[in-house]
């Protein structure tokens, strides 16, 4: 755990890489939601930028496909002066034999300030930020089953803008717990803003192994496990798991887990629906709640860009001492 | 030549000897321990005072990357760096590239450690051709070019249809058959045991059933074929408690353990630290202290070094996409030593675990300090403190977790059939 703190913290406290919620702290988290708050109103301008990161380069450094957080990040950087490079691996590097490291040192030499790095292996953001420069900054957009850091901060954005207060909140996470990372830096940044009653509904298959000590409370039956609820997370089905040794069919999950107007009723009348996306309707959830009035799926895509221009800015700026009088 | 170790404190748990005592040694073999044999002028002297002197090491398993990983290790370089460990006995895993699963190439390793001259190595053989789990391999020829027993090395042995024909093949010419006790469909390509600290960090586990399956089932076929079993680095208290009930029972069956499971568990991950991605995974403290506790009670044989040298690419990877294993020749003692401190093992019960123990398992004449034996000898300072830095390392791989520990207990000397293959300067 030290070793982490270490990692992404500067000597002063603050925030030099986002890898994980893991080994912040709670004042951290509210800073980077303030923050984040701020910026809301530059994307609400006509003139959509800030002059913040204004000759700093940021590479969007993506081993695995997206389309959401990809263009968030890039729409984040881009309001904030950055420029911006995006470099998508699978067709490019490795496929011809170059390792990690390699295209990291490729990348060093470019002069680059950030990189925004997504890739298939739990740990490759903790790896690259272990072995890049010491200027250089690195956001995990997502690791293998570990952590998506930005999408946990941008999730809590969007409750705290719903519910004001975190420490009194009934949260459920339902789905695939086991092989998300969503879910992961969820429970992490929702214990460590004081939620007390986190609750994980799954079948045992797609729980994690030793839930509890992710201090959850763990429900099987999805009725159960809304009573009461403030806040329910879906999270996306992966394709691969609906058939085979994980689940026997979509059918039989959409019935038992699949979120509908019904199930519903049984949580908190003002009860806020969210969802990381992509969505599969009819799978986890049904289209009228994805697009009812509880749902608030697609301001979470809008408050992604605001709190990835606060982690961006916030991990910028924590160098800035160190590189103001470089030739950079 | 004659060799005389004198003041030395002698530890040989085979002859119950445990005191200070002189050895003498003549033309390669030991000749007597006490008095001095009628007429033996020494042509050298070693002053062993405050030293324990012991049978050079039995090191059940260490990859020495040749043939077909030189970048690795060589044959030469590691046992080099086995000598330094006080390790005088290394068996190899067949995993080679090509595979030993021919005469050929069992002759070419012990030629090559012949060659060295720096420790004896013998092989284990491919229970399958190719290690591929399909054909048994011919294993009397391979008996009769060297190796001491037939292993699946890491890869699955197939069907247990397979397993089952090639125990019976193995006990038909009198050969242990080595299992690696790793179910792979319940492994599931995983990287890290199944467990809380696995789950945070989002690696893929390797649960314990997969070692615990793979352990009954193999006792299942132990019990039909009558074969002499050895299960290789077993890493999980459940699975210790199938081969104790095993033993027990009566079965041909015994096991070992990696020092590096002795010292480690899952909690060292954390941070995803790959000098600790070693394979079977590192378990939970429970498991540590049950593969302890099971060396004392005698269900488990031997410590293994399962020494696996990597050149530094192979660990400069994310977690899943390194390669598993450490560098360990040269930490075997030290950290059995450490257990010794941490008062689980007496001092001649881990110069057993790391002696005659392991050759009982091989069948062959070592670990001892019987007269007429080859003079396999370890010497080391038990209250010694050192620490292991890189740039010492002699192995090519300078891949350990245990870098930078200070370590108790150091070789200053190892004779080789009488001739000193290292000493402390």
């Amino acid at each position: 755990m030290k070793k982490k703190n270490r990692l992404q913290l500067d000597d002063n406290g603050k925030l030099k890489h986002f890898l994980t919620i893991e080994g912040l702290n709670r004042q951290l988290l509210i800073d980077i939601l303030d923050t984040a708050e701020s910026f809301t109103s530059v994307t609400e301008q006509t003139v959509k930028k800030v002059p913040l990161l204004r000759g700093k380069t940021i590479v969007n450094l993506f081993f695995e496909a997206s389309t959401r957080t990809r263009t968030t990040f890039e729409l984040a950087a881009k309001r904030l002066s950055a420029d911006v490079l995006n470099i998508n691996i699978q067709a490019s590097a490795t496929a011809k034999g170059e390792t990690l490291l390699d295209t990291l040192r490729n990348l060093e030499a470019m002069h680059c300030d950030m990189f925004v790095v997504r890739h298939a292996d739990s740990g490759a953001a903790h790896f690259i930020a272990q072995h890049a420069a010491p200027h250089i900054s690195v956001i995990n957009a997502g690791d293998g089953q570990h952590a998506h850091p930005t999408q946990a901060m941008l999730d809590m954005f969007t409750i705290r803008r719903e519910k004001g207060e975190f420490h009194k909140l009934n949260v459920a996470i339902v789905g695939d717990i086991r092989h998300s990372r969503v879910a992961r830096s969820q429970i992490h940044a929702l214990s460590m803003l004081g939620v007390e009653d986190i609750r994980i509904i799954a079948p045992k298959t797609l729980l994690p192994t030793e839930p509890d000590a992710f201090g959850v409370h763990v429900y099987h039956d999805l009725r159960e496990g809304l009573r009461d609820v403030d806040v329910v997370i879906m999270l996306r089905l992966q394709k691969e798991r609906m058939r085979g040794a994980s689940l026997p069919s979509e059918h039989e999950y959409f019935q038992l887990f699949g979120l509908t107007e019904e199930k519903l009723e049984l949580a908190k009348a003002d009860v806020t629906v969210m969802h990381p996306g992509p969505i599969n309707r009819g799978v986890e959830i049904d289209s009228a709640v994805a697009d009812g009035s509880r749902s608030v799926i697609l301001q979470q895509v809008t408050h992604g860009i605001a709190v990835r221009m606060a982690v961006m800015s916030m991990a910028i700026q924590s160098h800035l001492p160190e590189t103001t009088g470089g030739v950079r | 030549m004659k060799i005389e170790i004198r003041n030395g404190h002698i530890v040989d748990p085979a002859n119950q000897l445990d005191g200070e005592q002189s050895l003498f040694i003549a033309d390669g073999k030991i000749v007597t321990i006490g008095t001095a044999p009628t007429a033996f002028n020494a042509d050298s002297i070693i002053d062993a005072s405050g030293q324990i002197v012991c049978p050079g090491l039995v090191d059940l398993r260490a990859h020495l990357r040749e043939p077909g990983e030189e970048h690795k290790g060589t044959i030469a370089s590691e046992t080099r760096a086995a000598a330094r460990g006080g390790i005088t006995t290394l068996c190899c895993p067949p995993d080679t590239h090509p595979v030993i699963d021919t005469p050929a190439v069992a002759e070419l390793v012990q030629r090559h450690a012949d060659a060295a001259g720096f420790a004896r190595v013998v092989p284990l053989g491919a229970l399958t051709q190719g290690l591929a789990g399909s054909a048994i391999t011919e294993m009397h020829a391979l008996k009769t070019a060297g190796c001491v027993g037939v292993s699946n090395a890491m890869q699955p042995p197939g069907s247990t249809l397979i397993l089952r024909r090639a125990m019976e093949y193995a006990a038909t010419h009198g050969m242990t058959v080595f299992i690696h006790a790793e179910e792979a469909a319940l492994a599931n390509n995983g990287c890290v045991h199944e467990g809380a600290v696995g789950s945070r960090l989002g690696l893929p586990g390797i649960p314990i059933a997969a070692e615990t399956v793979a352990v009954a089932a193999t006792l299942a076929l132990v019990e039909e074929t009558g074969a002499r079993v050895h299960f290789p680095m077993l890493s999980s208290q459940r699975a210790l408690q199938k081969v104790a009930r095993a033993k027990y029972d009566g079965q041909p069956v015994s096991c070992d353990v990696s020092a590096h499971h002795l010292h480690l568990t899952e909690i060292d991950l954390l941070g995803f630290n790959s000098q600790c991605h070693v394979r079977p995974p590192l378990r939970t403290q429970r498991d540590m202290e049950g593969l302890r506790k099971g060396i004392a009670d005698g269900t488990v044989a031997a410590i293994c070094s399962d020494h696996q040298p990597h050149e530094a690419d192979a660990k400069l990877a994310p977690f899943g996409a390194t390669e598993a294993g450490i560098s360990a020749l040269e930490t075997l003692l030290p950290l059995a030593l450490r257990v010794v401190d941490d008062g689980v093992l007496s001092m001649t019960q881990m110069i057993a675990s790391l002696t005659s123990q392991p050759a009982t398992i091989l069948g062959i004449e070592a670990g001892t300090l019987s007269p007429g034996r080859q003079a396999d000898i370890c010497i080391f300072d038990p209250e010694r403190y050192w620490t292991l830095d890189s740039g010492s390392m002699l192995s090519r791989g300078h891949n350990t977790p245990f870098l930078n520990w200070e370590m108790k207990g150091e070789v200053t000397c190892t004779l080789l059939g009488g001739k000193t293959v290292y000493e402390r300067t």
